[in-house]
């Protein structure tokens, strides 16, 4: 006891910071998600010259606008305890609808609400199954996506390029930032999506209720809550969510193929997990969800700096973090979540 | 009983019957069965000859669902059995000899059961929910299948290894004779041991099971672990079919198929009781779907959407809600009530109509999990 | 307190069927503002399923309910929130990931500018907090508390609410006395405010403690209406089981056999088993060819000491012994391994199998033993199968139909039977006799006293006192989950009064 006017004065530090884990448990699975982001990002940018570039960072964006949209609207069904198998197909079908719409000659700015209202459409569809049925959520999305990936392959087998102008157009925008840096529409479209996301599920009642219904949902209806709208609505916004992400995917790719988006229901299931979200429901924030994504395209892009083409390690990492989120999320839940 | 599950059988057979019927209007020489080169060849062969990997995984999955669990990683065991196959024949300098062909066998089935066997260590020890634990091999092991193949898709010239799918004894293709001698061999190892009983009892209720002195973890370990050599054998049947590899699109969606095949063969997701011979049912009608779709010459891919109405269908069917709702205005010559949003809940269980709560003193039963 | 008032809630004449059952049969219930009122009753008697009709989440077959003087018709927990009507249940029924300011605002969140404010939201739930004297950070989320403070959280959303009467079903059943404290300070408080109180429990020393009258059900028809002051707990558990000897003593004389052999060695033995939350430590032997009987109220703590034993839960403290040696009776498994038998209180969730056939479901343990690489051979299985079906008269004798088509009354046959047939030398049963008929009762009890005759040991749990003195040899009463005492019964000489005043008074000094 040298010191003993500090000694107290850090213990009680001690205490706080202690304190303030204890009360922010919630937050710990997304700071971890964050923490790898960092960690990852750093390790490039310490081996290859030329990473840490703004651009860099914000191509991660870029070139996963989509799969950011496709995670925000899974956020909303794996909060409210579901699940959705079916966003990988209904992207490939608002981008094979676009496509196809398009060639026939229908204006741009009909076919865009087109393909995004079929998407809710499939997405309602499911949560009525769900909702009214009892059908288990991934079952019923399970259907939806054969039936998507079905209708694309119906709609043609062959690939459809896009020529119409305004896609052109919207594909070539840059918005440009300081620094001589630009992010597309496309990014700025998903992080207007995200944005648009965290408010609802923040600050209005449907997006409380999410959280509710995940969190145990006989609880929510004694406590009065619309379940039914909640369950029936995740699936429909994450629906509209897989159309918009086709959107983008169409100004990214500029083309409709029914082989769009195979797995992509995965990774986007993988970064809302990686992102700290608990797959049983009621914890995790969109937040979490755009870091998973750009944890994925993170490793991506090691990958590409690396010069190997071997895309798949990404599916394995995914995997790996995917399991580790699962246990830590296991380690963390309070008992009444496990 | 017997009568119970002849009853049972009998929508799955009519289903494939109808189906058949369905081909032979539509194509005439359907039923036609011919010897080629030592083969039988034919539309009805070409069902069980393709229907194969899928009725392999559906029988794995059979044992799985009836435990109340699922696997959802099985197309990516199929593809990494397959890569592994490949690759030991084609790291073996392509060796024609069957005993390369036998090794590259015996390796592939032996990571596809480690595969499983990691599954039922995660979904029964860990006790993570089973969609969760699988969805985690699921997104690694196409991933890991190219890994194993190095991205590309490996093809092998070994003729012994693609005897497995072309070859045929006394005119029957081999795969159909693997096909047959899985059945038997899993119908005697659950009914004609305890087995099935007691995967029954755990599936239909799991703390009966454990009061009565059932070990339910081996069983589940087990489940998983015979699903994912189902997974492994398709897997290498599939890859022998096309001579290679693909990490990328080998059983792609047979998950689905294979859950299909399950449910429209009478086993509930809910678990309990399974039924062996359902299962078979199912899957040769998924397969026959599937073919049926490719003879009317509409895009095979479109076999999709069929099968999407099926999903539908089969699980509106065991609905009880929709069963009420459909059955209401024949029982009772009236509308079905509205259902109302936010479904009550039911009453017998929870009231203390019937007795439930151990007592007062033991605190609430933990949440459901979905 | 004013019992003329104009009632806050008045129920009566309540009717309400389901499938086979009449849940009640002309209940009712009067609460007066400021009142703290119990509703009494066993398992059965129709406690919770008035509650839900009050609530409006079942809707009455007939009756009626007002509220504040006028008749309503309450269409669901939400409709019965805006007649003032808050209910708190024995599982805590809120979300265990949402902050405790959501738990008690949740459905009325207060807005600002740009939607829900947190802040506000917070402001106010820490306000109500305070208003009840609860130190609670309400930003934290709920599930990082202790069940006792969840329950008062969800008595704050009731406070919100305004609630004119507040319904409290089982609240204090997984609460230590220290937390059932202050829930009782929060309970007074909102009774001095006016609120009209239901509170439902098993414990009677509470009720005695906190309410002024008293509602008591049995099965499912209003007993009648009681001050607490004017009526004794041994007149009130009497009130609560009722005449139970009744029919069943015309049926059969002492089913008892004579005693246990004297002499005999004890086959089990316990000592200070325990688990917190379930039972408190208690010691127990039982003889080879005794019957002894556990009597108590629903609650005392039956149940979870016999779970004990056959390692269905694992106990935090004790030891047990057969034959002398000590066992870690730590999984069924185990137990069953010492040739000890556990009929579950509740056939249907931890019994049987309902979609299995009645010859699987007898054979299950028996299988379950000898492990799935030896499957019972065809013949014997059959051979078993039809001896048990006879000796146990299961009707029908099908061994091959769903036990799920059975009668209450056959299905627990079945259950016995499945136990049985492993030949125990410790058959432990827990409320054999509930919800089966009259005949077959007597048939159930007459296999129990046939076992011991031929030297199983047998521990009975029933609610049914008249049953527990016909069958035991000794009755082990327990009271608020502990041991109270051990009664001799061998010459059959304890009567129903002793046992009562044992249940109401035994262990209180």
């Amino acid at each position: 006891m040298t010191t003993p006017s500090t000694l107290p004065d850090l213990s009680r530090a001690v205490y706080r910071t202690r304190e303030v884990l204890e009360g922010r448990r919630r937050f710990i699975p997304v700071a971890m998600a964050a923490t790898v982001l960092v960690l990852l990002f750093a390790a490039g940018s310490v081996r290859y010259t030329g990473f840490l570039e703004p651009q860099v960072a914000l191509n991660l964006l870029v070139n996963n606008s989509f799969l950011v949209v496709l995670a925000v609207g899974v956020t909303f069904v794996i909060l409210a305890g579901g699940i959705d198998l079916s966003t990988g197909s209904v992207l490939a079908l608002s981008a094979m609808l676009c496509a196809w719409l398009l060639r026939e000659g229908w204006p741009p700015l009909l076919v865009i609400p087109a393909a995004l209202l079929a998407g809710a459409a499939i997405g309602l569809a499911q949560g009525c199954i769900i909702h009214f049925y009892g059908v288990q959520p991934f079952i019923a999305t399970l259907g939806g996506m054969f039936f998507a990936r079905g209708l694309c392959y119906l709609i043609s087998t062959e690939s459809i390029p896009i020529t119409d102008p305004l896609f052109g157009t919207l594909a070539q925008t840059r918005v440009p930032l300081p620094g001589g840096n630009s992010l597309s529409v496309g990014a700025v479209v998903a992080l207007v999506a995200a944005g648009a996301a965290a408010y609802v599920l923040h600050r209005s009642r449907f997006g409380r209720s999410v959280y509710a219904v995940g969190g145990s949902e006989s609880s929510a209806m004694l406590m009065g809550l619309a379940v039914g709208r909640v369950k029936v609505g995740v699936y429909t916004i994450s629906g509209f969510c897989a159309a918009l992400g086709g959107v983008l995917y169409t100004l990214y790719i500029a083309s409709g193929n029914s082989l769009h988006g195979l797995g992509m229901e995965l990774d986007a299931i993988a970064a809302v997990v990686i992102g700290g979200t608990l797959l049983t429901g009621g914890f995790g924030y969109v937040l979490g969800s755009v870091i998973g994504v750009l944890t994925l395209g993170t490793i991506q892009t090691i990958l590409v700096f690396e010069g190997t083409l071997s895309s798949w390690w990404t599916r394995i990492v995914a995997g790996a973090l995917l399991f580790a989120f699962i246990l830590l999320q296991r380690a963390l839940a309070p008992p009444a979540a496990k | 009983m017997r009568s119970a599950q002849t009853r049972r059988l009998a929508w799955p057979l009519l289903v494939l019957a109808g189906l058949l019927v369905a081909n032979l209007a539509a194509t005439p020489g359907f039923f036609e069965i011919s010897v080629k080169g030592g083969r039988l060849y034919g539309s009805l062969v070409d069902i069980l000859h393709f229907g194969t990997p899928l009725l392999l995984i559906s029988l794995g999955m059979t044992l799985v669902i009836a435990l109340r669990g699922i696997d959802l990683s099985v197309g990516a065991v199929v593809a990494v059995a397959g890569a592994l196959a490949c690759e030991t024949i084609a790291a073996a300098g392509g060796g024609q000899g069957s005993a390369v062909t036998a090794a590259a066998v015996a390796v592939a089935l032996g990571a596809s059961a480690l595969l499983g066997l990691w599954n039922g260590f995660l979904v029964s020890v860990l006790r993570i929910q089973p969609i969760v634990a699988t969805l985690i091999l699921m997104v690694a092991g196409r991933g890991l299948a190219q890994l194993i193949t190095g991205g590309q898709i490996t093809t092998v010239r070994s003729e012994p290894y693609r005897e497995i799918a072309a070859g045929s004894l006394a005119a029957v293709p081999f795969t159909v004779i693997v096909a047959a001698t899985t059945v038997l061999l899993m119908w005697l190892l659950v009914r004609r041991t305890a087995l099935g009983l007691l995967i029954e009892a755990v599936g239909g209720n799991a703390e009966a099971g454990r009061l009565a002195g059932i070990r339910a973890t081996g069983l589940s370990v087990a489940a998983y672990t015979f699903c994912g050599l189902c997974a492994g054998l398709a897997g290498v049947i599939i890859s022998a079919n096309t001579g290679s590899a693909d990490g990328n699109n080998a059983g792609l969606w047979i998950e689905l198929d294979a859950i299909l095949a399950v449910v429209i063969g009478g086993t509930l997701l809910t678990g309990g009781r399974f039924s062996i011979a359902g299962t078979v049912l199912g899957a040769l009608i998924v397969q026959t779907l599937s073919t049926t779709v490719y003879t009317m010459g509409v895009p095979p891919e479109s076999a999709l959407v069929f099968k999407a109405i099926v999903v539908f269908l089969v699980c509106l069917l065991q609905s009880p809600r929709f069963r009420a709702q459909v059955a209401s205005p024949f029982r009772r010559g009236r509308r079905p009530v509205r259902a109302r949003t936010g479904p009550g809940p039911a009453p017998t269980e929870e009231d203390d109509v019937t007795p439930t709560a151990t007592s007062a003193g033991t605190p609430g039963a933990p949440e459901v999990q979905r | 307190m004013d019992t003329t008032a104009e009632p806050a809630v008045q129920m009566s004449g309540i009717v309400k069927d389901f499938p086979g059952v009449r849940a009640l049969d002309g209940a009712g219930l009067r609460l007066v503002p400021g009142e703290v009122h119990a509703l009494l009753g066993e398992n059965g008697a129709g406690k919770s399923t008035l509650i839900k009709v009050l609530t409006g989440v079942h809707r009455p077959d007939a009756g009626r309910v007002r509220i504040g003087g006028r008749p309503v018709a309450v269409a669901g927990p939400l409709d019965a929130e805006r007649h003032g009507i808050a209910t708190v249940y024995q599982e805590v029924n809120l979300c265990p990931n949402l902050s405790v300011a959501e738990n008690v605002l949740l459905g009325r969140e207060p807005r600002g500018r740009f939607g829900i404010s947190a802040r506000r939201m917070n402001r106010r739930a820490a306000e109500l907090a305070a208003g009840v004297e609860l130190d609670l950070d309400v930003t934290r989320a709920l599930g990082e508390y202790p069940i006792a403070v969840q329950q008062l959280v969800s008595i704050l959303r009731a406070v919100d609410l305004d609630a004119r009467v507040l319904v409290l079903d089982e609240p204090t059943s997984s609460l230590d006395r220290g937390e059932v404290r202050i829930l009782f300070d929060l309970v007074e408080r909102l009774r001095s405010r006016g609120v009209a109180i239901l509170f439902v429990t098993h414990f009677l020393d509470q009720v005695y403690e906190l309410c002024g009258r008293m509602t008591v059900l049995r099965n499912g028809r209003l007993v009648g209406e009681f001050a607490t002051a004017e009526l004794g707990q041994r007149e009130l558990i009497g009130h609560m089981l009722g005449e139970q000897a009744g029919e069943l003593d015309r049926l059969e004389e002492h089913a008892r056999s004579g005693g246990p052999p004297a002499g005999a060695d004890t086959l089990l033995r316990a000592r200070g088993l325990g688990r917190s939350g379930g039972v408190a430590p208690y010691d127990l032997d039982v003889a080879p060819g005794e019957i002894v009987g556990l009597a108590g109220l629903l609650g005392s703590g039956r149940t979870e000491a016999v779970r004990l034993l056959f390692g269905a839960d694992r106990p935090d403290t004790g030891e047990v012994e057969v034959d002398g040696r000590p066992v870690p009776l730590r999984t069924p498994r185990a137990a069953i391994a010492e040739g000890l038998a556990y009929c579950s209180e509740d056939r249907k969730a931890e019994g049987l199998v309902a979609e299995l056939s009645v010859a699987d479901n007898l054979l299950l343990a028996l299988q379950a033993a000898r492990g799935w690489m030896r499957p019972l051979p065809a013949r014997k299985r059959s051979e078993l199968v039809e001896r048990y079906i006879a000796a146990l008269r299961i009707r029908p004798a099908a061994p091959d139909v769903p036990v799920a088509s059975l009668s209450g009354g056959n299905q627990q046959k079945v259950l016995l039977g499945r136990w049985l047939i492993m030949r125990p030398r410790l058959l432990i049963l827990d409320e054999p006799t509930r919800g089966i008929d009259v005949g077959a009762k007597a048939e159930v009890q007459r296999l129990v006293a046939a076992q011991a005759q031929e030297g199983t040991a047998v521990l009975f749990v029933s609610s049914e006192l008249e049953e527990v003195l016909r069958l035991s040899h000794r009755v082990v009463v327990l009271r608020d989950r502990r041991v109270v005492s051990a009664l001799d019964n061998d010459d059959g000489g304890l009567d129903v009064d002793r046992v009562l005043a044992e249940i109401a008074q035994g262990g209180a000094q």
